[in-house]
């Protein structure tokens, strides 16, 4: 067993293109949960739109990808808003419900054979990303550092996208200090005790609602660029529930948890994976078959999930204190 | 890469599909095994053999594939019996995947015309598939239509959808299809209303629940055991249906989902509890648990789509203007049967009282004397049973498949906002709402988006009438 390419490839995916799109969706969730209490447990929906915005822009309408990408924003508004109206207005249950049916039913209709001359169908879009790449100012070559190394058109997809991480957490940080940001921490803290004090709380968790969103939609719209074509089932809602873990592992309503997690969780899911295959082609164990490896996966999540909220409800950097108010 | 992974997964599930459609096709009589070797494409000339026993040596006889990729051959009796895919007849861009491999093991019951699928796919596929197959192999639910192969699928959950039928018969036979499919998602969707309504909570794993009673009755009614019990009995009138494997397994099924949600509540929720975990907390350690427990099945028995091997092949009355098979209208007579013994329950009982009780305000009930943490178990216990026997119906009415429960969770949310959060017989009342809009909506819409009807529904509840059909009128925000 080759443990120095297992370390290596874990690393790779913890810095990766796909780390740093599930990092952008984490924070939006981090705004819907961490600060304003939202039960989002459709966030992969967001990241459909997001995705879509891309795929419809460029690979149906032809248009330029940064049109497309403020498509994808405008879409993510467009479901924030579709799910916060009837929702916001309810106890929390309620969005947690909506949220993860309208997220399934927004891919089935994307998959759906009436929806193919726009979306594609099942077989979805592909090559959107040859203008992301044209604009490539990296010289072509491998970089890397410590046997870790990317080509360049991954280097760029990974500036841009970190990027947009670093300029999402600005964001966050600078808005979490000001009024509105404390109006929302209150919203969480105790909806009564803010609308008391003569504030709408339906508008304010709309916005943050929005907010959240759009940063999905963006983290979708990356993850379109990153694959060059997306299909419907990518968006399972499984998805959520990863960035549920990776959330929660980092820490809820901690600017960085949002960062950390997703990094922390894909390096440990890399390694479980490498590992696991490592021991099933090494025949170390009999019953594991190479196929379940995925399923073993996803198992591995729920169990971390589980163990988490039991044991470390605050994740990594969090406040255990924050974390143990019954939020809205 | 995606692409191919689509194309792959859209491959598997043609093939899985095309075993209804050519098991009709031949009635001479008789037990056969045939097949067609259609994906990637149509393959001349492959070897086939077919051996007796799992284990035997004994050749029963061979069939080479023809320009269709079809192939058949007869067999002495019913039996088990191991066919072979001859790698060395495979053209060299093909290789056979790992699952479900070169050689597979069939049983043949009396008169069937087994179909036996054999897959092939470009070295390429194989190793990518082999990296995420069963991370995703999966999604047949809809992709069956895209497919375009066959329509056990369709014509099983969209009964009236052949062409032709006049609309007034396509009416009926939907309603009959909705009513059906609405009694299972409200046998279901009780205890996922009681268990919220005693303690505040949404089980996420409530469809995976369902899944486990489905795979569960599986289990039992493949298992040598009870098939050699039900030889006993066989032909003698009431025994023989009584020890009927998938009877049995039925039975042992729900016990086995009431001992799972008992277990969950004493081992699992009343810690969390005791040590006051918050309830958004919860419900994300439900979420949790869903995927262990949907993944856990996965991995035991795999993500094949499976029907029960009893009651499989009936012949429909027609009463009126609909036809219903037996299996169809015995699922309708148990859903109703046990629907109105749970509303007796809760009505009559001192337990179904309590229960009630506490689901409509659980600190007057424990003030009033009631053992509260003893009602939640039965609260979980009665819910687990009643989702196992949801999954077994579901299953014998569709197919059985790992992520059933997972998609019926959906309908089930919807239907218990539909009918009022908390409330048991808003539960019943919002499960036949909600199969029957999404059964109707077919009459106009397409099959694969009956789903989004339902959910759509929900939203506009909760857009005028946030409590629910039968939900008491409050303050929900």
């Amino acid at each position: 067993m080759d443990f120095w390419n297992i370390l290596v490839l874990s690393l790779e995916t913890a810095v990766g293109p796909i780390a740093a799109v599930y990092v952008l969706a984490a924070i939006g969730l981090n705004m819907h949960f961490g600060y304003t209490g939202l039960l989002n447990f459709g966030q992969v929906g967001f990241m459909l739109v997001g995705a879509y915005g891309v795929g419809i822009g460029v690979g149906t309408f032809g248009l330029s990808l940064w049109t497309a990408v403020l498509l994808s924003i405008a879409c993510a508004t467009v479901l924030a808003l579709l799910l916060g109206i009837p929702t916001l207005r309810l106890r929390a249950d309620y969005l947690a419900i909506t949220t993860i049916a309208v997220a399934e039913a927004g891919r089935l209709i994307y998959r759906a054979e009436f929806a193919r001359p726009l979306t594609g169908g099942v077989y979805g879009r592909q090559s959107l990303a040859e203008g992301f790449y044209a604009a490539n100012p990296i010289p072509s070559g491998r970089y890397g550092l410590l046997g870790v190394d990317f080509t360049e058109n991954q280097l760029w997809l990974m500036v841009v996208t970190w990027g947009l991480v670093a300029l999402a957490l600005a964001l966050t940080a600078s808005l979490m200090h000001s009024p509105w940001g404390r109006v929302i921490k209150g919203i969480r803290e105790d909806e009564d005790a803010v609308r008391s004090l003569g504030k709408d709380v339906f508008v304010y968790k709309t916005q943050s609602l929005v907010l959240g969103g759009v940063l999905g939609g963006l983290g979708g719209a990356m993850l379109a660029i990153n694959q060059q074509n997306i299909t419907p089932d990518q968006f399972m809602p499984q998805v959520t529930f990863y960035l549920w873990a990776m959330l929660l592992l980092g820490g809820a309503a901690r600017t960085f948890g949002a960062v950390l997690g997703p990094m922390v969780l894909w390096f440990l899911l890399t390694a479980f994976d490498e590992t696991l295959r490592a021991l099933v082609s090494a025949d170390l164990l009999p019953f594991v078959d190479g196929s379940d490896i995925g399923a073993l996966r996803h198992a591995f999540v729920g169990l971390a999930l589980v163990l988490l909220i039991v044991y470390r409800p605050q994740g990594l950097i969090g406040d255990r204190k924050e974390m143990l108010v019954n939020v809205k | 890469m995606r692409t191919r992974l689509v194309t792959v997964l859209l491959a598997v599930i043609a093939a899985l599909m095309v075993i209804p459609g050519t098991a009709a096709a031949d009635a001479q009589g008789g037990e056969n095994l045939n097949g067609q070797i259609r994906q990637p494409t149509t393959i001349e000339g492959l070897e086939i053999t077919v051996y007796e026993g799992f284990e035997g040596d004994e050749v029963i006889g061979e069939a080479t594939t023809d320009s269709e990729g079809k192939w058949e051959v007869g067999l002495p009796g019913p039996g088990d019996y191991r066919v072979v895919l001859d790698e060395g007849s495979i053209p060299d861009e093909y290789v056979v995947p790992e699952k479900p491999g070169s050689e597979l093991e069939v049983s043949v019951r009396p008169e069937q015309e087994r179909t036996v699928v054999f897959r092939l796919q470009t070295p390429a596929e194989a190793a990518e598939e082999s990296a995420e197959a069963s991370q995703e192999a999966t999604e047949d639910e809809d992709g069956g239509g895209d497919a375009g192969a066959g329509s056990d699928e369709a014509g099983e959950e969209v009964p009236g959808a052949e062409a032709g039928a006049s609309f007034s018969d396509r009416f009926f036979q939907l309603t009959v299809a909705g009513l059906t499919f609405g009694l299972i998602i409200a046998i279901s969707s009780v205890g996922l209303s009681l268990i919220f309504g005693t303690t505040r909570m949404i089980n996420f794993a409530h469809g995976d629940m369902v899944t486990f009673g489905a795979f569960m009755a599986m289990m039992f009614a493949n298992m040598t055991l009870f098939s050699s019990l039900h030889e006993v009995f066989e032909g003698v009138p009431v025994l023989d249906f009584v020890f009927n494997p998938l009877v049995l397994g039925l039975v042992l099924a729900v016990v086995l989902g009431g001992a799972l949600g008992a277990g969950l509540e004493r081992f699992l929720w009343r810690p969390l509890r005791r040590r006051n975990v918050a309830l958004i907390q919860m419900f994300i350690v439900t979420i949790g648990f869903s995927l262990v427990l949907r993944h856990m099945l996965l991995v035991v028995f795999g993500a094949r789509r499976d029907k029960y091997p009893q009651f499989r092949i009936q012949e429909a009355w027609e009463l009126g203007p609909v036809s219903i098979t037996p299996r169809d209208a015995g699922i309708l007579l148990v859903a109703v049967v046990v629907l109105v013994l749970v509303a007796s329950m809760l009505q009559f009982t001192r337990m179904g009282k309590a229960m009630r009780a506490v689901a409509d305000n659980r600190d007057l009930a424990e003030s009033s004397g009631i053992d509260v943490d003893r009602v939640t178990l039965y609260v979980w216990g009665l819910g687990g049973a009643l989702s196992a026997l949801g999954g077994v119906l579901y299953g014998l009415n569709a197919t059985v498949h790992w992520q059933m429960g997972f998609h019926l969770l959906l309908l089930m949310f919807a239907a218990v906002i539909l009918g009022g959060l908390g409330t048991a017989y808003g539960a019943m009342v919002g499960g036949l709402v909600v199969g029957l809009v999404a059964m109707l909506s077919t009459l106009w819409f397409s099959p694969q988006l009956m789903n989004v009807w339902a959910l759509g529904i929900m939203i506009l509840v909760l857009l005028v009438r946030p409590q629910g059909i039968l939900g008491r009128r409050e303050r929900v925000g």
